[in-house]
């Protein structure tokens, strides 16, 4: 029973360790960021991995996220005789909704765990502390262009997901199920807002990119070096992040779309 | 790894491609801006209730779309509803003069439309013309009402 008790109390204290950690990295890495070119270009590498290396599966995604939902849409609608509503449903859960979730799923997927196996490699193999030792801080270094990537990278992947769903539920509902083209566009324009409804969503997506690249680049650093510690913190990086980007969308979505 | 010349070029266009989806959220799905595109002419009709009318809608002649509501204004003389509609380039010197113009709706719950029903006119509709011979859109609440009191009346 007192054993029981210790283990809780282990863990919790474990868990507020790691949150503590992981607040005191952020800030470090972030706080004494260099504004050299150099920086700059590691900047610049960085999106290349996490953005460009994620397009072709982002654009994919939206795609049939797009043509599925119109055709789903679609069989429902027609029964109630409103398929003119079809651009209107289409655009309303993709830039509400789906959007900014599914890319920050993929993206936990395609670059978190990337970026966690990236990091967690060079520490298992010392190159971090090799950094170091001839004085340059692996924070600014590794750490920092990584976080600022993954911030920029995932809103610029969710708005393209967008639109490229939208295009998807266009192809689908008018060029295919023949959905009248002027409805299509004119309920959507007249029913989605560019401030409630796409700004909000590139807020969200803004959001879920601050957690999934924070989790996945902690979670790379903090790990125990080994190969065991490194699958084991991928793993923890897709898991958290997929958890934490579910829960906040619920939040987020009650903040901004339930006028409470 | 790729060059860097490679990296900077990829990213650049990744960041217009991100840019140029934002400005097609904008335009196309909210609507910021309303763009019309001028082909075709333009015919006048003013009704009493559009209902739920709105600019882009469908103009039908027989069921085929032959057009699109360009603009919705309100004549403050009479009060009524005046609707711009653009009809294809191919029925100029096609419909009559007295062609008339309904407001219906597609289904029970579907989106208004403008059906067009020829007249027996010699003269032809051109450009800018008004049509004179309107019926305005049916509420579907109005009509329930209607046929609520006039039942209770008997």
């Amino acid at each position: 029973m007192l054993d029981w008790l210790a283990s809780l109390g282990r863990y919790g204290l474990n868990l507020t360790s790691a949150f503590g950690r992981s607040g005191v990295f952020i800030f470090q890495s972030l706080a004494g960021l260099p504004k050299t070119s150099e920086a700059f270009t590691l900047w610049l590498r960085q999106i290349y991995s996490v953005g460009v290396l994620s397009l072709i599966i982002i654009l994919v995604a939206g795609l049939f996220i797009g043509m599925v939902l119109a055709l789903q849409g679609y069989t429902i609608l027609v029964d109630f005789g409103a398929e003119q509503a079809l651009g209107q449903m289409v655009a309303l859960s993709l830039t509400r909704e789906l959007a900014p979730v599914v890319a920050a799923l993929l993206f936990a997927g395609r670059a978190g765990s990337a970026l966690t196996a990236e990091i967690g490699l060079m520490k298992a193999t010392e190159q971090l502390a090799s950094l170091e030792m001839i004085g340059v801080d692996p924070l600014r270094r590794i750490i920092a262009p990584r976080l600022l990537a993954g911030f920029v990278a995932l809103p610029i992947l969710t708005i393209i997901f967008t639109f490229v769903g939208v295009w998807g539920g266009w192809l689908v509902g008018v060029d295919w199920l023949g959905v009248d083209e002027g409805a299509f566009w004119s309920n959507m324009q007249s029913s989605v807002s560019f401030q409630a409804d796409v700004l909000n969503g590139v807020i969200k997506s803004l959001v879920f990119a601050l957690v999934v690249t924070w989790i996945a680049v902690f979670q790379g650093y903090d790990l125990v070096p080994t190969s065991e510690g490194i699958s084991l913190a991928t793993t923890r990086t897709v898991v958290y992040s997929s958890l934490a980007v579910l829960g906040l969308d619920f939040v987020l979505t009650a903040l901004m779309f339930s006028n409470l | 790894m790729r060059n860097q010349r490679w990296i900077e070029v990829s990213v650049g266009a990744f960041m217009l491609l991100g840019l140029a989806a934002l400005l097609f959220l904008a335009f196309k799905v909210s609507g910021l801006a309303q763009t019309s595109e001028r082909n075709g002419f333009e015919v006048q009709a003013c009704f009493g209730d559009i209902g739920g009318l709105k600019p882009r809608s469908r103009v039908t002649l027989a069921g085929v779309t032959v057009g699109r509501v360009a603009a919705i204004n309100l004549d403050h003389q009479w009060f009524e509803a005046c609707v711009t509609m653009q009809l294809e380039d191919s029925l100029v010197n096609k419909l009559s003069k007295d062609t008339a113009a309904a407001i219906q709706t597609s289904g029970l719950l579907g989106d208004n439309y403008i059906s067009l029903t020829p007249g027996i006119d010699e003269a032809w509709l051109a450009q800018g013309d008004t049509l004179k011979d309107t019926q305005s859109a049916l509420i579907l609440e109005q009509l329930v009402n209607q046929f609520i009191s006039n039942s209770t009346r008997d």
